[in-house]
């Protein structure tokens, strides 16, 4: 059966391209692929008539049929991808959206003094310092005895000591003036070598500006065989700057506190720019901890021989340091909770000061 | 303690500038507050000599000055009633700062009705120098342009710093000089008391009676003085140091306080009955020289006579013994007191005075005599009279003991050593004298130091004066040994709570640990032994029994403010007692109930909000929230109806939450709803490879076992009574196979048509996970089956 000849099959393909190319839908799109390449569809009936040729006619007819069954399907194939993109284009066209709608944002923040004692805890952290507490309700002995203040000693009367109502034995317990007393709770409890620091609420009588009646402290204690006032000098040092996350110059000025001796207030280089404060810069000098070692007399109210261990401690207010670091301009505001207020200097609950990455 | 820089100088040889000097005392330890020089304030005015002085064609009061002044001859309009030709005056320019008036002057002259004026002539007033308005100062006669605080004589700089209360010593210039010697800032002069010949006997008895209080009273009478003003230059002294002179004989014992730290006090004799007799008070009261009533008990040391008190020792005289210009004959009373017993007096009276503040810091028991000496010389020379003998009364003080001390402890304590010589310079110089010279070295202390009573007193004194600058500054050596985590298991659980609530939207603060008692009240607290004894205000007068009181008041205010809908939360301490056991940490929290408007539908602020604030921080504590138990929180500040508490087992509270109970929220003025919790993280068990301890503190998580079986759904219909909480049947379906039902939800909860009243229908997905074979049909209808069932026995039934 030699009816069709090799010259045909140029005008089937063509004709079949013409259907497919404007085939409007992948439905008349499918009824051509049925038309031409289904069961019985034109092509398929052509190549079944292969069987009949002779063998010349087969090796000229057999190719030629199958490059135009391979041609008419991937025309299809190509057909069939256009139009699915063209429907797809078509639907998503009516998706349309207003991306300028407002999204819901969770912006709750952290406190500064929390930042900030989580600083001071990374950086002590890394100096092999480990943390203790105590309670806020503290007696006499803890607060002021045990740490060299006498009984009805004027040293007393520096710290505006909250009282708390007598009790039946007319002992009145205190509002802890500072955390001092954790160093106590911890030397009585345990063996040097000691390196702790001791975060927590003090509290005093006073309310101003620059005092609250409620704050926070940092104090450290080391004690050893062999730590010395240089000691005292390089920790705080390397602490500072540290903190302040720039170079700061330090002076070191003798004052007195009954639990240290000698006793020490450690300054910092600072510069007032307007309302603004720059640490490490400028020619006055203001002061930023106490400090010193270890009075004998205090190391032996907790039973440590004072002729075998020294140490030295120090102690600084949070709050102030946070005011000094983040510019805060008023002490009080620090514990009004006035939302503007924590939301400007307030952290990102996904801020974690770490010497790796950064204290903020 | 404020002194002049020429005080000082009286007792200290000196070429060092201001400067230098205030640098030195701060770097010793005498920490200044403020130095006033007060030729800085009057820089700019200087003297003028008015030429001619005529009246003013258009004013009857002014007048048209011609002045000569350091820029010339200039034409100054004045109305004070003093001007006049051939006053010396304070010329100040145009443009000059005017401190007593607060204002300053046009840069550029001003027409005074009509006629120009190039400046000021200043009164005392202008000039901040005190009364003597009526009109301008008037100068002696001095030099046009010199500097006015020159001509005055106010151009002796006024140091003002801070005495630590261990150093008495320095409430005295002498002792403030004998530090800046040691300092290396001078030489310290040389003490010339010469005693005075006494003239008369002292006839004047003094009985202590009251040792403890009063160890030593030294007494001198003068006879035949004239009391009057003191002489310029004491009054000068003490008015610079902002003291009023009263009359010489005051004025000497103010000089002795200053000067020496020595207070005195003078009695006039012609006041005075019988015999002087120091004592304790006898619930007396008496007129004080401050003008004031005490009543003096037996806590009290008293100084009477036969008659009754004249005085509290050693803090303030009494007004029936005070001199005056009559007074003729005095007492001079140089004593000692306890100063417990001054502190402890002066306390409880509300008494200050300069006197009182030296004796309860320790005076120097070694300058009685002396004291008593210098005084009379200043008597005598300032008021004339006959001197007595000295009588003591009493014993003085022994010496302080003495010390020893190792000059290795130098270096030991400090790192560093300024050298055995420097050493010995330094303590020598503040007055400790060596004794021996076998080491340890003897020191004896001092009269003036009793602060020192050990070695390492005198390492201070070495440290303080050498300078901590000269310390190495040494960074702390390694801690032997593995590291354990710096912070606390709390700590830690915390931080991650705080995080976890912050990113919910809640905002941290940090608030009061005491509140106003009527809210304490309403939260639980108010226990008498948590009230404050001096609260720093009245509404801040008991340790807070709860977090939440100042969370609520924060909100409240922000409200009010027009910030509508804070939400708070703080992590801190809350208190039952005064025991170190009685207080606890709590993470507590709130949410007003005034969601926002959003285009999308706010979300709803209820209970149940802050059901998921607690789970949330509770989650990133690293409880096991799935497992915890639900009950009613105990607190009668939770709504009966809207609150819940998880726990774990029957005591341990983990967290309370819901809505708070509105008449709490009235009793503290809270407008509108809220919703709170309070998380307890002490309560949550250290996780077990802590608790064990180190050996077993693997990390290890342990195997997980991955089912390739898909898991299965069923989806259950109840109808159940209202009252059945959706979490009992939720955990009742869970429990009917544990091990395949591997997880229930609750997906639907529905009231109306089709269920009767007073029940609700709950739609649960069970979802069960084959471990190791695929269910057959059988097996599944076998196991809800025990779902059914379990449902049942709570009052449930499927839904048909």
């Amino acid at each position: 059966m030699s009816d069709i000849a090799i010259s045909d099959i140029e005008a089937i393909r063509s004709r079949f391209q013409a259907d497919i190319d404007t085939a409007s839908d992948l439905s008349s799109l499918d009824a051509i692929r049925v038309s031409a390449l289904g069961k019985k569809g034109e092509i398929s009936m052509m190549m079944r008539g292969l069987g009949k040729m002779s063998p010349e006619e087969k090796t000229v007819m057999g190719p030629a049929l199958n490059g135009l069954k391979n041609d008419v399907a991937a025309l299809v194939d190509i057909r069939k991808t256009a139009l699915e993109n063209e429907a797809l284009d078509a639907a998503l066209a009516s998706e349309m959206m207003d991306m300028s709608l407002p999204v819901s944002r969770k912006n709750g923040t952290l406190h500064p003094v929390q930042q900030v004692m989580e600083e001071m805890a990374v950086i002590f952290s890394d100096m092999g310092f480990s943390v203790a507490e105590g309670p806020d309700i503290e007696d006499d002995f803890h607060n002021f005895t045990a740490l060299n203040f006498p009984p009805g000693h004027p040293a007393r009367d520096m710290h505006d000591t909250f009282f708390m109502v007598p009790d039946s034995d007319g002992q009145q317990k205190v509002l802890r003036t500072h955390t001092s007393p954790v160093q106590i709770r911890t030397m009585m409890s345990q063996k040097p070598p000691i390196r702790i620091i001791a975060p927590g609420r003090t509290y005093r009588c006073d309310s101003d500006q620059t005092h609250t009646p409620m704050f926070h402290q940092v104090e450290g204690l080391v004690i050893g065989e062999d730590i010395h006032m240089g000691h005292l000098k390089g920790c705080l040092m390397d602490f500072v700057s540290a903190f302040f996350e720039t170079d700061v110059d330090v002076r070191f000025r003798p004052h007195h506190f009954p639990f240290t001796e000698p006793s020490a207030e450690m300054d910092v280089r600072y510069e007032r720019d307007g309302a603004s404060i720059k640490i490490g810069q400028g020619n006055d000098w203001m002061e930023i901890l106490g400090c010193g070692m270890v009075h004998p007399n205090v190391l032996t109210a907790c039973g440590i021989n004072p002729d075998v261990y020294q140490g030295f401690a120090f102690g600084m207010g949070v709050d102030r340091l946070a005011m000094l670091k983040y510019g805060m301009p008023d002490l009080r505001d620090m514990f009004a909770g006035d939302p503007r207020w924590l939301g400007h200097y307030g952290f990102s609950p996904l801020v974690q000061a770490s010497l790796e990455s950064g204290l903020s | 303690m404020k002194f002049t820089l020429s005080w000082l100088k009286e007792h200290l040889d000196t070429d060092a500038s201001l400067s230098e000097i205030v640098d030195a005392m701060t770097m010793a330890g005498l920490e200044v507050e403020e130095v006033i020089d007060p030729a800085a304030a009057l820089s700019a005015f200087t003297v003028g000599h008015v030429l001619a002085a005529e009246k003013h064609p258009d004013a009857d009061k002014l007048k048209v000055c011609r002045v000569a002044t350091k820029d010339g001859e200039q034409q100054i309009v004045c109305g004070a009633p003093n001007a006049r030709e051939g006053l010396y005056v304070a010329f100040a320019p145009l443009g000059t700062y005017i401190p007593g008036a607060d204002f300053s002057l046009d840069k550029k002259p001003r027409k005074i009705r009509g006629i120009e004026s190039f400046g000021m002539m200043c009164s005392a007033d202008e000039l901040d120098l005190g009364e003597d308005s009526d009109g301008i100062i008037e100068l002696p006669k001095a030099e046009v342009g010199a500097p006015i605080a020159d001509v005055l004589g106010l151009n002796d700089p006024v140091i003002d710093f801070e005495v630590t209360p261990n150093r008495p010593d320095w409430l005295g210039v002498r002792g403030i000089a004998r530090d800046l010697a040691a300092a290396g800032i001078g030489t310290l002069k040389p003490d010339t008391i010469e005693p005075v010949q006494a003239t008369i006997d002292n006839a004047q008895s003094v009985l202590i009676e009251a040792p403890d209080a009063c160890p030593a009273f030294v007494g001198r009478v003068v006879r035949g003085l004239k009391n009057g003003p003191s002489p310029k230059w004491l009054q000068d002294k003490l008015k610079a140091i902002g003291l009023r002179p009263i009359s010489a004989l005051v004025d000497i014992t103010n000089f002795m306080t200053i000067d020496r730290a020595r207070p005195l006090h003078v009695y006039d004799l012609a006041k005075v009955e019988g015999s002087i007799i120091v004592r304790m008070g006898e619930d007396e009261t008496f007129e004080a020289l401050d003008d004031k009533t005490y009543t003096a008990t037996a806590d009290d040391v008293v100084i009477a006579d036969e008659r009754g008190i004249l005085g509290l020792g050693g803090i303030v005289g009494g007004e029936s013994s005070g001199v005056s210009d009559e007074t003729a004959d005095i007492l001079i009373e140089c004593a000692v007191f306890d100063p417990l017993t001054i502190r402890r007096s002066a306390k409880r009276l509300g008494v200050n005075s300069d006197a009182k503040y030296r004796f309860e810091r320790g005076i120097d028991t070694g300058f009685m005599r002396d004291g008593m000496e210098m005084a009379t010389r200043l008597v005598l020379d300032l008021c004339g009279g006959d001197a007595s003998t000295v009588d003591v009364a009493g014993a003085i003080p022994a010496e302080p003991e003495p010390v020893t001390f190792d000059p290795a402890r130098v270096e030991q304590l400090l790192g560093f050593t300024p050298g055995d010589d420097e050493i010995l310079r330094i303590l020598d110089t503040l007055g400790f004298k060596k004794t021996g010279s076998d080491v340890p070295w003897p020191f004896a202390v001092p009269t003036w130091r009793r602060d020192v009573t050990m070695q390492a007193d005198l390492v201070e004194e070495v440290a303080r004066i050498a300078g901590f600058d000269q310390l190495p500054a040494t960074s702390l050596p390694a801690m032997p040994g593995r590291r354990e985590p710096t912070a606390t298991l709390t700590q830690t659980r915390t931080r991650l709570a705080r995080r976890a609530l912050a990113l919910r939207g809640l905002s941290e603060t940090v608030s009061w640990s005491f509140v106003l008692d009527t809210h304490a009240d309403a939260f639980g607290g108010g226990d008498a032994a948590l009230y404050l004894d001096n609260p720093i205000s009245s509404d801040l007068n008991v340790m807070r029994p709860s977090a939440l009181i100042h969370l609520l008041l924060s909100g409240q205010k922000a409200t009010d403010r027009g910030y509508p809908g804070a939400a708070l939360f703080e992590l801190g301490p809350v208190y039952r007692g005064t025991e170190p056991g009685d207080q606890s940490l709590t993470l507590a929290g709130i949410r007003r109930v005034e969601p926002g408007r959003d285009w999308a539908g706010a979300d709803a602020i209820t209970a149940l909000s802050a059901k998921a604030d607690a789970l949330a921080a509770l989650d990133a504590m690293g409880a096991n929230t799935d497992n915890l138990q639900l009950s009613k929180p105990t607190g009668d500040y939770w709504h009966p109806g809207r609150s819940g508490r998880l726990q774990m087992g029957p005591k341990n509270i983990l967290a309370d939450f819901g809505e708070l109970h509105p008449r709490v929220l009235k009793a503290l003025g809270i407008d509108g709803r809220v919703v709170a919790f309070e998380v307890w993280p002490e309560s949550l068990p250290a996780p077990r490879n802590k608790a064990k301890g180190k050996k077993s503190a693997s990390k290890s998580k342990g195997a997980l076992a991955l089912s390739d079986l898909m898991p299965v759904h069923r989806d259950f219909a109840f109808i159940v009574p209202d009252t059945l909480a959706a979490g009992d049947l939720v955990r009742a379906a869970k429990g009917a196979d544990k091990a395949l039902i591997s997880d229930v939800s609750l997906f639907d909860i529905y009231t109306g048509k089709g269920i009767e009243d007073g029940h609700k229908s709950l739609a649960i997905d069970v979802t069960l996970s084959p471990r190791d074979e695929t269910l057959t049909d059988s097996q599944i209808e076998t196991i809800s089956a025990k779902i059914v069932k379990a449902a049942e026995k709570l009052g449930a039934q499927l839904r048909g």
